[in-house]
């Protein structure tokens, strides 16, 4: 589904990726963990091209990613993408959030197109809340419109920046969980977290970045029972003593 | 006062017409150049933005008085012959244009950047984020600028007597001149100033109710 290698990228004097080889299979899922800074984000991000490479090549299902374009606009319309800060747009209610894609992007007939949105709303449990702006949701609400958007475009890939980083505490679970029931059925998933519990549960690989480095690579238990690194180790120390 | 008070209202009510008439159609034009401005400033196009930032600089900062008098003096020397109101519509809307550009702009700008990435990462092309999610939002953002502009316009519409459309500054300044002396200059002092309160507060009100019409909840 995604194949990055030899990936390099730096911001100025930073050099946020060194040497990236990543793979991810159809219907894997792949949680990104470390610590702040250490390149993940920016890992995901280039998998849509929001954020260029300066060398190495990202391929999605065989394809490099092309320069900005309309090529490059098809293939983010089968990546769907979900953010830290959610990113609703502000103006349009909920429903029109979830149709705006499959309208202009997919051509889908309104009547369709709205249908859809109205049984995504559902999945994620937020049927009643259609016809609402943004900002009348709670963060938790607007992070599950946010998956619905981007499961409407029905992305071969979702991806996932720090869905709930920005959530109060009694809000993440309602995030993780729609994100859980995905992973069951199946989509082939990208996500950025610090969520030890739900990498645990729901990931077929962890891999652990700092530095700009992927540092270990492994399955939820072997990594969290036994890291191999000692960076690892003193990660995996301080985030789990609580 | 107020002598021969229904011969004065009908100058001046003529002259209001003119400088409605000028304003919004010359505020019509400024708007669409500004919205092409806007695009060229963002857009990926390195030339479209070098063109744009050009026209911005050298409408801002040339007087509109010397904006008029280049295009109905100048311009028919080089062959460009039109009526002179053509040259009052033109040169007040493309002087304003270069504003309306600028206040789009930073509209677009006050609309966070992950706007645009999340447009983008539905598919949307660099056009259809601009059209759909980030240009409306801009739009909104700076309706109230707009207005500004609109108003500040309504009183940049009065250079235009001095390339002869008789507008409601030129009317009242006939009526002040007059060969029989009929009216008594506070009388149209008065009167001119009543007259441009009144479609300036009028277009005021407008504007509010544009910004009401279009406000989401944020």
């Amino acid at each position: 589904m995604v194949t990055i290698s030899g990936v390099n990228k730096h911001f100025g004097e930073l050099h946020a990726l060194k040497d990236i080889d990543l793979t991810v299979d159809d219907g894997e899922v792949v949680v990104l963990i470390g610590p702040s800074g250490s390149g993940k984000s920016t890992l995901c991000r280039t998998i849509n091209r929001l954020e260029t490479v300066d060398s190495g090549t990202v391929t999605v299902n065989g394809k490099p990613l092309p320069a900005e374009g309309r090529a490059l606009a098809n293939l983010r319309a089968d990546v769907g993408m979900v953010f830290q800060h959610f990113n609703l747009f502000a103006h349009l209610t909920v429903q029109q959030n979830i149709t705006l894609g499959p309208v202009k992007v997919r051509r889908t007939p309104k009547a369709k197109a709205d249908e859809r949105a109205r049984q995504l709303l559902e999945r994620v449990g937020l049927s009643e809340k259609a016809d609402v702006y943004p900002s009348q949701l709670s963060g938790g609400q607007q992070q599950r419109v946010a998956i619905a958007r981007g499961l409407a475009m029905d992305p071969k890939l979702m991806m996932f920046d720090e869905p709930t980083s920005a959530l109060d505490p009694e809000m993440i679970n309602e995030v993780l969980d729609v994100m859980q029931d995905l992973a069951r059925e199946g989509m082939t998933m990208v996500v950025v977290t610090h969520e030890m519990g739900f990498a645990r549960r729901a990931a077929n690989r962890v891999v652990f970045m700092a530095e700009g480095q992927i540092v270990e690579t492994a399955t939820p238990d072997e990594f969290f029972d036994d890291p191999k690194t000692e960076r690892a180790q003193d990660f995996l120390s301080k985030v789990m003593t609580h | 006062m107020f002598d021969n008070f229904d011969l004065m209202v009908a100058a001046l009510g003529a002259g209001m017409w003119t400088t409605v008439w000028v304003t919004l159609t010359s505020y019509t034009i400024a708007l669409a150049i500004g919205m092409v401005l806007v695009v060229m400033h963002v857009s990926p196009a390195v030339p479209a933005r070098w063109a744009a930032n050009a026209y911005t600089q050298l409408f801002r900062n040339i007087p509109l008085l010397a904006v008029l008098f280049i295009m109905y003096f100048g311009l028919p020397k080089v062959g460009i012959v039109a009526d002179n109101w053509v040259w009052a519509l033109l040169g007040l809307g493309m002087y304003t244009g270069a504003f309306v550009g600028e206040t789009l702009r930073s509209g677009i700008n006050s609309i966070p950047l992950g706007q645009a990435e999340a447009a983008r990462s539905i598919g949307l092309t660099f056009g259809q984020s601009l059209k759909g999610v980030i240009l409306p939002q801009a739009v909104r953002a700076v309706i109230p600028p707009l207005g500004s502009l609109l108003i500040a316009l309504v009183k940049n519409s009065a250079l235009v007597l001095a390339i002869g459309v008789t507008e409601l500054t030129a009317q009242s300044r006939r009526l002040i001149e007059d060969n029989e002396s009929r009216f008594d200059l506070w009388g149209v002092i008065i009167g001119v100033t009543v007259s441009y309160l009144l479609i300036a507060l009028v277009l005021s009100y407008l504007v509010r109710l544009v910004e009401k019409r279009t406000a989401f909840v944020r």
